[in-house]
């Protein structure tokens, strides 16, 4: 169990002293992310986003295990502590004209996009 | 001296008192607001000039017509006899990522400047019931996405009032800037990492991150879901509890604001600290730093004066008769940064989902063939590098092949960051402690674009405050001196849930021992 723990550990490091967002995956991070970039700009994010992995691979030489639980917050929560739920029951919107008034395309109290892309899974 | 050089207590106490008139107040503000902050930040200013640099630049939008609405109906309610609220007439600046009814509210982004708030956020609501008058939206980096303010969109950006060559600190830099060069009182400023405590240190102002959901998020524009705290920003330590009075409490539009009785701040923060226990951990004036050059990681001692002033606080409350508790381990103070990297960017990039041109905010004006080709470029030209930054790196850190390597082992080291903090606060524990007592920076402000660009360095500004974050536990950061080169220090209390009133007892005693100290007499630069 150590040893495969040491292993994992240094494959890990020896991952670290490469870049771990190649082109090809920083390519791919930006389609999920619906941005587009310029070359100057992409070139710099790559750059900063493998200095922060090395910061976080810091993480990869802490001994856990699964017994240490998954924290989504630090103070924990009672029941007695949770705001009691709202009713769930459809309120009108008070002020619809300025909700909208915020669109940036609007017809018709309509918001209007672009043509949604089609696409044929494979 | 003017009528807003006074502090939030003194100025609602004398206007209930018929002594000052709340428009007096507001127009003393407005006045001041002319003398030093110079031009509101804007988009698209990329010109500066002599005078930019020796301005604070602490505003991106004046709410001059509102305020003097609110302050004219608080002199009307004084002369009708009807109680006006705990802070009748303060002026208040609000961090420009609260939403406020009627107002821009742009979070410092192009993708948002052309957004006016159709709702109030709950703690400006509760400002504006209590009586406060908003003077006004202040900058930030944008979307809160830095330690330096510098990463606005709104340019130019806010600087340090006690010397305008070196950054205020952030992202609540617009903030601590206002409440540093007496422009107003308080400050409503949100701390995810630091962004309350860093820049209050860096401006030698008080700044309280309260326990997670002690106030509510409602309304106020998401980063990190999980860590973010709205909460005070003043001049003292008395100014922070009134402030932290009005804005706390349950809220029925956040289910994560806890149903919990608000204590009363202003009594606990005069009592006796006479038996309090608080301690200094090593693991707190020890830190861990990227190398410049290199990149490499290493330890290294924080600066030698802000280590001073903390024992230099330390004695002088055990004067008081607390009890100081040296070489307390906190062994993951050191993963701090590693594990928010990881936290912060996946809710981070999770929150920057929304904004995409299609119900407000920016879009792209580029013909398009498509939604998606509207969706990318509207969020390329909307959003700065930083959110951009920030974005990627949680789509990377969350993706499923990766997601138990870096965001699960994020999440278990939290719960090590805030075990360490359970251990000490435990009151049948070994240490049992009121409360820590920490620098709140490892250094102080440093210049203005010194470390802007370098995302890590950046974020490492933010090492000794973060902790509390991951924990949920309160801090506060007041003034304790100042460096050689005249820059402020801030030390840091830490204490366990809830206890936002030992954070400002300790505080309070601190400030009021000193309040003869030489260094207290110091006024910043843009007021001498």
């Amino acid at each position: 169990m150590l040893k495969a723990s040491v292993a994992y550990i240094n494959s890990m490091e020896n991952e670290m002293s490469e870049e771990l967002i190649t082109p090809e995956v920083f390519k791919h991070l930006v389609d999920l992310a619906a941005i587009a970039l310029d070359p100057s700009q992409s070139d710099y994010l790559r750059g900063e986003l493998n200095k922060q992995l090395n910061a976080i691979n810091e993480l990869i030489a802490i001994p856990i295990d699964e017994s240490i639980p998954l924290a989504a917050h630090g103070v924990p929560y009672a029941q007695a502590d949770a705001s009691p739920l709202r009713e769930d029951c459809w309120e009108a919107c008070e002020n619809p004209e300025e909700i909208l008034a915020q669109v940036p395309v609007s017809e018709d109290g309509y918001i209007v996009v672009p043509d949604i892309p089609h696409l044929d899974l494979e | 001296m003017a009528l807003i050089d006074q502090t939030a207590t003194e100025i609602t106490k004398k206007i209930k008192q018929g002594e000052l008139s709340a428009v007096d107040v507001l127009d003393s503000a407005l006045e001041r607001i002319r003398a030093v902050d110079g031009r509101p930040g804007a988009l698209n200013d990329g010109t500066k000039n002599i005078e930019d640099e020796q301005k604070v630049h602490a505003f991106i939008s004046l709410t001059e017509m509102r305020a003097r609405k609110q302050a004219e109906e608080i002199d009307r309610k004084l002369q009708a006899g009807i109680d006006p609220g705990l802070l009748a007439g303060v002026p208040v600046t609000i961090k420009d990522i609260f939403c406020v009814k009627d107002t821009l509210s742009t979070a410092a982004s192009r993708i948002l400047a052309n957004f006016t708030a159709p709702y109030t956020a709950t703690s400006v609501a509760r400002l504006e019931e209590a009586g406060a008058v908003l003077l006004g939206k202040v900058n930030l980096d944008e979307f809160t996405y830095g330690s330096s303010s510098e990463a606005s969109a709104f340019q130019p950006s806010p600087r340090n009032p006690w010397n305008t060559a070196y950054v205020p600190g952030g992202s609540s830099g617009g903030s601590t800037a206002s409440v540093a060069a007496n422009e107003v009182p308080l400050s409503l400023g949100t701390d995810t990492g630091g962004s309350i405590r860093q820049p209050a240190a860096f401006c030698g102002v008080v700044g309280l991150k309260p326990t997670y959901g002690r106030v509510s998020r409602y309304g106020l524009i998401a980063f990190g879901s999980s860590l973010d705290c709205p909460g005070p920003i003043a001049r003292s330590v008395e100014d922070a509890g009134l402030m932290l009075q009005v804005i706390a409490g349950p809220d029925s539009k956040d289910s994560t604001a806890f149903e919990r009785t608000v204590p009363d701040y202003q009594m606990a923060l005069k009592k006796d600290i006479s038996g309090m226990r608080i301690g200094l951990s090593p693991d707190y004036f020890n830190i861990t730093f990227p190398d410049a050059e290199t990149g490499e990681l290493t330890h290294q001692e924080i600066q030698d004066e802000v280590k001073k002033a903390v024992y230099h606080a330390a004695e002088v409350l055990a004067g008081l008769g607390a009890e100081i508790v040296e070489g307390v381990p906190m062994p993951n103070t050191v993963h701090g940064i590693p594990v928010y990297f990881v936290i912060s960017r996946v809710e981070a990039a999770s929150n920057l989902h929304r904004f995409d041109g299609v119900k407000y905010g920016y879009r792209t004006e580029k013909e398009v063939r498509n939604l998606n080709e509207m969706y990318r470029l509207s969020r390329a030209e909307g959003f700065g590098l930083q959110p951009k930054l920030r974005i990627l790196m949680g789509t990377y850190v969350s993706a499923a092949q990766y997601s138990e390597r870096y965001y699960q082992r994020a999440l278990r080291v939290r719960s090590l960051i805030r075990g360490d903090f359970e251990a000490i606060f435990d009151a049948q524990g070994y240490y049992h402690l009121d409360a820590l007592l920490t620098p709140t920076t490892p250094t102080t402000a440093f210049k203005m674009g010194a470390v802007y660009g370098d995302s890590v360095l950046m974020q490492y500004a933010d090492q000794l405050t973060v902790t509390a974050n991951h924990a949920g536990i309160p801090g506060i950061s007041i003034p304790a001196g100042f460096d050689a080169s005249g820059l402020p220090i801030g030390i840091q209390f830490l204490a366990s849930d809830f206890r936002e009133d030992i954070l400002l007892q300790a505080s309070y005693a601190f400030e009021h021992a000193t309040k003869d100290e030489a260094w207290r007499k110091v006024k910043p630069q843009v007021l001498q």
